[in-house]
């Protein structure tokens, strides 16, 4: 074989090992969500969804896990949003190239890579202890609240920056003023990009579990929340919980859980692509 | 009346810009000032070369060694299993594939970092532990073998995503050249294309690994809670995350020292992660004045 013919071979070679990578996730992923549905599936009914926690495999149910989950995506959604889209609107918008924004955007980028158990710790000494919320519902949203903020200011000063600079300056030239043409033109021009980060962030949100345990979030909860200084549990706690149990039971009720859990992050991904494909053909 | 509008509109998104300072401080006020009263009962020499971590006998042992082994022990098998098949998979869609493949394969591979990892931990725990002992009958129920390969699924989107972004913003001219020297794909894409993205590619190394430290759920279930000083990776271990997970789970007094246990592990993490991220933020600030 020449030389030639040779580094052709190698170079086939490549291509089907990349291949094989690119796929390799994406197969064990589907396995394994395959797996979980055959051990699952058959534990799903209206009851599992309903029932209160139990000491009984067959008995339990995650209505207060689940109800948890809801709260402290709702209450992270009012928390978070309003905060990081102004912060992400003022990076963009009116930070002028000065030692404080340069020091914003490291602190940021700093910030994202944070371990989400450290804001564990945080929540539990701030929010649990100092301002005294116990280990409620509020005290977890504010500590997700505080996780998810730099996603969404990222995805906010992305989605700002794809609003071309001709639409402000048709604002402009009509006499608004800069918060005018933010709020009018900007904005609704960036919503598509900043409604997609925001579901993003919250689909994780929705996941987190090691944060919420620091804070003191319970593995078993009598009832579902009913106000944000209740105690509660969510859905990857539960699982947690039924994971670490030695019956085939629970583990089949984690596997049920699971999928209930995987069902609501994929539409949250769903819904966040959608807006994404959307918006950007909107922009186009 | 505009003006004071405005003017007042500036200053409250700038406070809301402001809350990610005050995030920070609180981390390292509440992490220092938990991790320094600690450090009043235990000592520091003690902490960083006693080889047992034991708050929680009796017989108390104040080593963070234990912990930090075990949490570098699965880090470097969950990198031994992202590095190669994330660079092969950014190498793979930035030089061969086909634009459309690329554009549907991307969404699909960055699902793998939406999973919650609790579920990863399941996976780990009740799939491959029971698979790898097949072949490996000694392996441990609780291991850190099947948590860091686990842990190494989860992390290839992260490998592979911001790589594959360095390589495809190499410039066109290089490749061209390279090809019409009659190099093949494969020459180009190790001799050329590599070389010149290799600062953005050392970044996303550099973030996965940072990722893999912090990473909680998976080691938490599936790599055990018994810190023990060892790079065995068939025994059961304790990283740091599994530790304070634990702690969090039990019912401890506020104040105890065992309460400070977790701020004073907390703050070890927090600081290797934070080591990684500034390194890799320097590192990132060069590579755009390179390009510019």
């Amino acid at each position: 074989m020449t030389n030639v013919q040779k580094n052709r071979l190698k170079d086939q070679l490549f291509k089907f090992w990349g291949i094989a990578c690119t796929l390799i996730g994406l197969v064990l992923l589907v396995i394994f969500i395959g797996g979980i549905l055959i051990d699952g599936l058959s534990r799903i009914d209206w009851a599992f969804i309903t029932d209160l926690p139990s000491r009984k495999p067959e008995k339990s149910g995650i209505w207060t896990p689940l109800m948890g989950s809801v709260w402290i995506l709702v209450l992270t959604a009012i928390i978070s949003f309003p905060i990081s889209v102004a912060a992400g609107v003022y990076l963009e918008e009116y930070a002028k190239k000065s030692r404080l924004s340069a020091l914003l955007e490291i602190n940021i980028s700093n910030l994202a890579g944070v371990p989400s158990i450290i804001y564990g710790l945080l929540g539990l000494e701030v929010f649990v202890r100092i301002m005294n919320l116990g280990a409620s519902v509020l005290a977890g949203a504010l500590t997700l609240s505080l996780l998810i903020l730099p996603i969404i200011i990222v995805a906010t000063r992305e989605a700002i920056k794809a609003v071309p600079g001709s639409i402000r300056d048709a604002s402009y030239a009509l006499g608004a003023s800069k918060w005018q043409t933010i709020w009018n033109q900007v904005l609704p021009a960036s919503s598509g990009g900043i409604l997609t980060g925001v579901i993003l962030a919250l689909s994780r949100a929705v996941g987190e579990t090691a944060p919420l345990i620091v804070v003191g979030a319970l593995a078993y909860v009598p009832f579902a929340p009913q106000g944000p200084l209740d105690q509660f549990s969510v859905l990857p706690i539960q699982i947690f919980n039924w994971i670490s149990r030695p019956q085939q039971g629970f583990i089949d009720n984690a596997a049920a859980a699971i999928i209930i859990l995987l069902l609501i992050t994929f539409i949250m991904n769903g819904i966040a692509v959608y807006f994404r494909n959307k918006w950007q053909k909107k922009l186009q | 009346m505009r003006k004071i509008r405005e003017f007042v509109i500036e200053k409250s998104l700038l406070s809301s810009a402001l809350i990610t300072v005050a995030v920070t401080v609180g981390i390292i006020l509440v992490l220092a000032v938990e991790a320094f009263s600690f450090f009043q009962e235990v000592s520091i020499f003690d902490f960083f070369t006693d080889t047992e971590w034991t708050p929680l006998f009796t017989k108390k042992h104040y080593g963070i060694l234990p912990l930090l082994t075990g949490t570098l022990l699965t880090t470097f098998i969950a990198i031994s299993v992202a590095l190669p098949i994330g660079l092969s998979i950014s190498i793979y869609l930035s030089e061969y594939a086909p634009r459309s493949f690329r554009k549907t394969i991307k969404p699909l591979l960055e699902l793998l970092a939406a999973v919650p990892t609790v579920v990863y931990g399941f996976f780990a725990l009740v799939v491959v532990t029971p698979f790898l002992q097949q072949f490996i009958p000694n392996l441990s129920g609780f291991n850190s073998l099947s948590a860091g390969i686990v842990m190494g699924i989860m992390i290839i989107p992260f490998v592979s995503s911001l790589s594959e972004d360095a390589l495809f913003a190499v410039p066109k001219a290089l490749r061209e050249a390279s090809y019409g020297m009659g190099a093949t794909r494969l020459q180009t894409a190790f001799k050329v294309v590599v070389p010149a993205a290799s600062s953005g590619i050392i970044v996303s190394i550099i973030l996965a690994i940072s990722r893999a430290i912090g990473e909680t759920m998976i080691v938490a279930i599936a790599a055990g809670q018994q810190p023990r000083l060892t790079l065995d990776p068939t025994v059961p271990v304790e990283t740091i995350t599994a530790y304070i997970v634990q702690v969090s789970l039990g019912d401890v007094q506020h104040g105890s020292l065992e309460y400070k246990t977790i701020f004073a592990a907390g703050i070890t993490l927090f600081a290797l992660t934070f080591l990684l991220n500034t390194i890799s933020f320097q590192i990132r600030k060069k590579f755009r004045q390179k390009y510019d």
